[in-house]
């Protein structure tokens, strides 16, 4: 269970069921955000808050959703507006747990204004990304992370354009928290998301999920049964960075940059080898861990950054407490009478 | 000692201050307009700015302005045209002279007019010499060189000597019209509290420039505009920005609902922004966005989680605003929207004033969505039109659009400060907690409103969204029965907060030839119109709609009375079409005029006129 200065905690113990809707979940059979949808109901009950204090919020498309399979106060909005409403709930009301479920499309094309702003902020909430570099609900096509070439509904001879890397994008907007998992490990996705929830700022986390339909497989070289080992760095707190089938092999810092090496070659040994500290305020080496990509390296996952700076909701609750103490207008009568008035 | 100079008894009197952008215009206006209220004059000011921050120097470009119109009367707008006109340099002449009447009173500083500085202004030659300004009272002061003159001894730099200068032309001013200077020296003395130096050099600006006034020969006589008979009471000088942001405090505070205010800077829209920040100490969290867009979604969020939800803009904000309207519209959550028009299209004329965004505000949204539209009409009753907004939206679960303007907005007038516990009670339809016949879409059978359950109340887990909904349940539906049901209960629930506003009221007769139809920020000129045809014994009202969509439930039988009916907009003729779309059956004249400025009494007399000679 999880102590937080403002969010209330559950009088009594919560349960999967306590959060299971009475809705029909009309996602495709094989789709991923049936799994997300799976590790949120294990993950809520143990964050285990007061029920009515988680809130979930979305904008538009497959991913949105969300709001309607899961039983908590929920808000299904416009596309690419998720994150700007829900830092108006979250700052209306600093006592709930806000949740976004989101896209790669919803917050990254149309929404990807606001995703840099609520990073930048740190407002208390926690973004779901759903990254299946496709748009879903309008069918097929490419979206701000489809891979450079590949053909969709619309990029017929291949897309054009260089696609953002979620990582790369929130710590560039000064990101605090970012954890990454992909659909089909629910442990690890239960895990970050109990991590961010822990995060006092704007958490983020990206899932690598498949859309069976329009980009089936489209995380293979990441997700493959037979590649993950090697292509996975699972991160943990404290532990140096090594991955593979057989644990040999690591991340170290080499010149400007980050290498694989091979434990037992050229002399490595598991003392050259990064030792993960997500909690460093420099997010140079967090940086570099987001943008890794295979074949040259494997794919960071787990929780990369967890900063503790100060959040948009902590600093104005301070300013507002501040401000009732200190100032001589107390309510709107006296706001009327003051400055320069007088009698007729 | 000079000889005693003459006294004139003004009814009423327009006085403009012209010059460069950096010259002081509006606060030397804004001092003058305190201590003419404080001596007991009604008054409406109104500031004239440039949207460029600093254009060029003494340029017509760079010409700022600050009118204010007061008199023993009652005062209904800022004037059109000036009686006297302080202009500080040639260009400010140059882009005012227009605006003053035939023999109007002319102070200019002198000192300005080198030949530089006529060149600049785009003259020819000198107007102080060459004889074009025969026809005025021309007052030749050379206001920069005595304001130095008078502070040398003083040691300040050449800069801050400049800068006073126009608190000389106040204090000339101030003698002019027998002003006492004791309210504008304690103004100054609070003002330049921390900067002693500053503040005895506008004190001594102040009173070398009264005393200049008296040595002169070219004053001739001076004027006095006694106090106006006001209802007893309070009063201050307030703007219609700042009117509206107490209106919402005050909506709030008696609502108990925490204001919040999701906003981006826009002109002329951004001082309920930056007024609204400044009260932290009574709850207003404001959060100032990265785009319009974001501005009205975060207040949906605030009010999906209980808050009085606000965003503020102007016309270009709107539109980008329109999709989440439509958001507020289908969630049936309150939230208040004001628009302070300015000239459109795109980004227009910002610092011009026009009523060009009704239909916009209507209809401007996808589907078929209603929503509340309201107009405040003056500076000062912008405060109870924002707590009528947010009272009405509060209560009856709808985006209410607030229509004021950029002239009313900048615009000041005597406000008579009311106590908050007087103004009607607002009462949101709060569910209570762990009902268990709570339903998202569940109504009051009577305004067919729904409750209002927020994130964090016990027992009252829903959801809502952009997505149509069953009625009552609140279920994800495209049942097409269920769509139609919702579409005319959302349109009818708009339509019964007419049973909720007050009826239709008239500025003169009951009945008569002409009935003159205004809405929104017009009020001060088309009342000024009326009561002049008045005087010369027309059967001419006035009827001044504050609440549009709905309209007040008399209107048509209000249009009924009169022979003629004209409808008189700062647009090309929407409320007219809308009248002519809603009420069919009278036949509208319309007056429309679309040039970034108010309407001038002669031009609507005249129009009244005509069409009441018409057969």
């Amino acid at each position: 269970m999880l102590e937080n200065k403002r969010i209330q905690i559950s009088p009594v113990e919560l349960t999967k069921e306590d959060f299971v809707s009475d809705q029909m979940v009309k996602w495709c059979p094989g789709c991923g955000a049936h799994a997300i949808l799976a590790a949120v109901e294990n993950v809520f009950p143990r964050i285990g808050y007061r029920k009515e204090n988680f809130t979930f919020i979305s904008g538009i498309g497959c991913s949105s959703r969300f709001p309607y399979y899961v039983n908590t106060y929920g808000f299904h909005g416009i596309h690419g507006r998720a994150n700007p409403i829900a830092s108006g709930v979250k700052i209306a009301n600093p006592d709930l747990s806000v949740w976004i479920a989101t896209g790669d499309g919803d917050s990254m094309a149309i929404g990807g204004n606001h995703l840099i702003h609520i990073v930048r902020r740190n407002i208390d909430v926690n973004i779901l990304l759903f990254n299946n570099q496709i748009y879903g609900l309008t069918k097929g096509q490419y979206s701000p992370t489809t891979p450079m070439g590949k053909v969709t509904k619309t990029s017929p001879q291949g897309t054009i354009e260089h696609p953002f890397v979620a990582a790369g994008l929130v710590m560039g907007a000064q990101g605090t928290f970012f954890a990454r998992s992909t659909d089909n490990n629910v442990k690890l996705m239960t895990e970050v998301m109990y991590e961010a929830a822990k995060h006092d700022g704007t958490s983020v986390v990206e899932i690598l999920q498949n859309c069976v339909i329009f980009a089936d497989k489209t995380h293979k070289d990441i997700t493959g049964r037979e590649v993950r080992e090697e292509r996975q760095l699972i991160l943990k707190h404290g532990e140096p960075m090594i991955f593979g089938k057989n644990n040999d092999k690591g991340i170290i810092l080499k010149g400007t940059g980050l290498a694989v090496v091979t434990l037992g070659e050229d002399g490595i040994t598991e003392k050259d080898i990064l030792i993960h500290d997500q909690h460093s305020k420099d997010p140079a080496i967090h940086r570099m861990l987001g943008r890794m990509m295979p074949p040259e390296f494997p794919v960071a996952l787990g929780v990369i950054r967890s900063a503790a700076f100060e959040t948009y909701d902590d600093l104005l609750e301070d300013q507002i407490e501040f401000a009732k103490k200190d100032s001589k207008i107390q309510s709107v009568n006296d706001l009327l009478r003051s400055g320069d008035i007088w009698e007729i | 000692m000079a000889e005693k100079k003459n006294i004139v008894e003004l009814e009423d009197v327009v006085v403009k201050f012209v010059g460069d952008s950096g010259d002081g215009m509006q606060l030397a206006g804004t001092l003058f307009s305190d201590s003419a209220a404080i001596a007991g004059n009604d008054l409406a000011t109104f500031p004239d700015f440039p949207a460029e921050i600093r254009a060029p120097q003494n340029t017509v470009a760079g010409v700022s302005g600050f009118q204010v119109h007061l008199g023993q009367r009652k005062i209904f707008t800022s004037g059109d045209m000036c009686d006297v006109l302080v202009a500080m340099n040639p260009a400010s002449l140059k882009a005012n002279l227009k605006w003053a009447k035939p023999g109007a009173t002319l102070i200019v500083d002198s000192a300005t007019f080198d030949e530089k500085g006529i060149e600049k202004a785009g003259y020819q030659t000198n107007p102080l010499e060459d004889g074009r300004l025969d026809s005025y009272n021309l007052i030749k002061a050379p206001i920069s060189l005595l304001t130095q003159e008078s502070l040398k001894d003083l040691n300040l730099d050449k800069r801050t000597a400049e800068r006073t200068k126009n608190i000389f032309a106040l204090g000339l001013l101030y003698f002019l019209f027998n002003r006492d200077l004791e309210v504008t020296l304690h103004f100054l003395e609070k003002k330049f509290k921390a900067k002693p130096g500053i503040l005895e050099a506008n004190r001594v600006a102040l009173k070398a420039g009264f005393n200049y006034a008296e040595t002169i020969e070219a004053i001739k006589s001076t004027f006095r505009v006694g106090p106006a008979k006001l209802e007893k009471g309070l009063y201050r000088n307030i703007t219609g920005n700042i009117a509206t942001a107490w209106g919402l405090l005050a909506a709030s505070e008696n609502s108990g609902r925490p204001l919040f205010l999701g906003s981006y800077p826009i002109t002329p829209a951004t001082e309920i922004l930056m007024e609204l920040a400044k009260h932290k100490s009574l709850g207003a969290k404001v959060f100032q966005a990265e785009d319009e867009i974001a501005g009205i979604c975060s207040a949906i969020g605030a009010s999906f989680a209980g808050s009085l939800a606000i965003t503020t803009t102007s016309g270009p904000g709107l539109s980008l605003k329109t999709e989440a309207i439509g958001l507020a519209v289908i969630t049936e959550l309150p939230l208040v929207i004001v628009n302070v028009q300015r000239a459109g299209p795109s980004t227009g004329m910002p610092t011009k004033s026009e009523q060009s965004d009704l239909m916009q505000a209507l209809f401007g949204r996808n589907g078929e969505c209603p929503a509340i539209v309201m107009a405040a009409s003056s500076p000062a009753n912008c405060f109870y039109y924002a707590y009528e907004a947010a009272k009405l939206s509060l209560e009856h679960m709808t985006p209410v659009i607030l229509l004021t303007d950029g002239y009313i907005g900048f615009g000041s007038e005597l406000f008579r400060i009311p106590d908050t516990k007087d103004l009607p009670s607002i009462k949101p339809p709060i569910a209570t907690p762990n009902d268990p016949n709570f339903k998202p879409y569940r109504r009051d059978e009577k305004t067919l409103v729904r409750q209002w359950a927020h994130p964090g109340m016990e027992g009252l887990r829903h959801r809502i969204g952009g997505l149509e909904k069953t009625n009552i349940d609140g279920n994800v539906s495209t049942d097409p029965l269920n769509h139609q049901l919702m579409v005319n209960i959302r349109a009818e629930k708009v339509n019964r907060v007419a049973d909720y506003i007050p009826l239709q009221e008239l500025e003169g007769e009951e009945s008569g030839d002409l009935l003159v139809v205004g809405w929104g920020g017009t009020e001060g000129q088309l009342l000024s119109a009326v009561h002049q045809m008045h005087e010369e014994g027309k059967k001419v009202s006035l009827a001044q709609f504050n609440y549009i969509m709905p309209l007040p439930k008399n209107t048509a039988e209000v249009f009924s009375r009169f022979k003629k009916i004209i409808v008189c907009e700062l647009n090309s003729g929407q409320f007219v079409n809308y009248l002519r779309m809603t009420l069919p059956d009278f036949r509208y004249h319309q007056f429309n005029k679309v040039q970034g400025l108010p309407f001038t009494l002669h031009e609507l007399t005249e129009a009244f006129n005509k069409l009441l000679e018409d057969k």
